[in-house]
């Protein structure tokens, strides 16, 4: 019975002490004195690896969800004739939910696995103790790029797929199914606002930015140095990191969106 | 000149990032950001029953959008619903014996604030009120006199 209790305990400190190391990474890697030595090529290198790889995975399901959106939105607003509600529809769906979440999940398992495992294999390898030791701050080196590059990114990729997915249910509304183009856009534009929609959107994925890159970074530096500890560490990353976008998109809607 | 495409693809991203951002600006949300922020003025009016307006619904003269409600609270008392409504600025004809009602825009659609102009010389300032109101159509009420109508005639 105490056994139990302490085992209890045990797994509640581990995970406030997870929570306060992972706190501390955050802040010391976003924060303190620039390092110009480094320039701004460790940036640019990471946005490459972290964004642009992530670009065609982002666009070509931002077309499908579009489409799909489109195809199922026009199956059951024609039944009450409202089928110029569609682009309304689409938009709102997207820019509010939908286009940040999933970019977000995407990006998680995309770019996120892809840190947390390159970090951790750094860490097996030795790499981020070598670094110390010729007096490198693995932190401002290694955490401080790749958190800034998925910060900056994942606002944009959101608004890459919101972009391409609307496209997509144009090509299917619009030019498949016949929706009129002129009551698609317009309705689109009569109910879309710029700050309580698209602005919403944008600082969602920044914040989901934050928190998927916050989550793969942390993983990766507190991984196990064991082959075994980096898959471990890979998986937590994305179930972690998907669970956390869910959970703030609830928040957040339920802040910008909610009954006042 | 490894670097060198790397820079160019990351410009490529951003780049896709702000063409993306501009597209919803401007195309998906027509720019609705002006409306929000135009010069308004406050007006009230009291209804007996407001049933399913709501903030930020519509204020139409002639079907024209003049204005949006900006919030509904319980006048404590006359116990009647308070709208509070901004206009803008340069609706300067609405009369003091102007009527407003709440309508619905087909008959599942959003409610609105309907303000029939009136014959009167005196043009409302800003923060009056507008006396003659009419009430909400309850599609249940309606329903009801009707099923009761019919109850009567047998």
């Amino acid at each position: 019975m105490l056994a139990y209790l302490q085992r209890l305990g045990r797994t509640g400190l581990d995970v406030a002490a997870g929570f306060g190391r992972a706190g501390i990474l955050l802040a010391q890697a976003l924060w303190g004195p620039i390092d110009w030595r480094y320039g701004p090529g460790l940036l640019l290198r990471q946005l490459h690896f972290v964004g642009v790889y992530s670009l065609i995975i982002i666009v070509v399901s931002g077309v499908l969800i579009g489409m799909v959106l489109a195809l199922q939105g026009y199956t059951v607003l024609v039944r009450f004739g409202a089928e110029s509600a569609l682009g309304q529809m689409v938009s709102l769906t997207l820019l509010r939910e939908l286009g940040p979440v999933v970019a977000a999940l995407l990006f998680a398992g995309r770019a996120g696995s892809a840190l947390t495992a390159e970090i951790g294999l750094m860490k097996a390898t030795d790499q981020l103790a070598a670094m110390e030791m010729i007096g490198v701050d693995p932190l401002r080196r290694v955490a401080r790029p790749r958190l800034w590059a998925g910060i900056i990114s994942m606002p944009i990729l959101a608004q890459v797929f919101n972009t391409v997915a609307i496209l997509g249910a144009v090509g299917v509304g619009v030019s498949w199914l016949g929706v009129d183009a002129g009551s698609f856009w317009s309705n689109m534009q009569g109910s879309v606002e710029l700050g309580e929609d698209v602005i919403n959107g944008v600082i969602k994925a920044f914040a989901f930015g934050v928190v998927v890159t916050w989550i793969a970074v942390f993983e990766g530096f507190d991984a196990e140095p064991t082959p075994e500890g980096i898959s471990t560490a890979t998986t937590r990353t994305v179930v972690y990191s998907s669970l956390a976008v869910l959970a703030m998109d609830f928040l957040l809607t339920a802040i910008m969106f909610g009954v006042d | 000149m490894q670097s060198r495409s790397i820079e160019i693809t990351v410009g490529a991203f951003v780049l896709a990032g702000i063409a993306a951002l501009s597209f919803l600006v401007i195309q998906v949300s027509g720019l609705s950001f002006a409306e929000a922020r135009r010069d308004t003025y406050r007006l009230s009016a009291q209804f007996n029953t407001v049933a399913g307006l709501a903030p930020r619904a519509k204020v139409m003269v002639a079907g024209v959008t003049i204005g949006r409600v900006t919030a509904i609270h319980i006048d404590p008392i006359s116990v009647r619903a308070v709208v509070e409504m901004a206009i803008d600025r340069e609706v300067d004809y609405l009369t003091t014996d102007s009527i407003a009602s709440i309508k619905t825009a087909g008959v599942l659609g959003e409610q609105y604030v309907s303000i029939a102009v009136g014959g009167s010389e005196d043009i409302l300032k800003p923060g009056d009120q507008i006396r003659d109101t009419q009430s909400a159509m309850i599609l249940e009420d309606l329903i009801g006199k009707f099923v009761t109508s019919f109850g009567d005639k047998e």
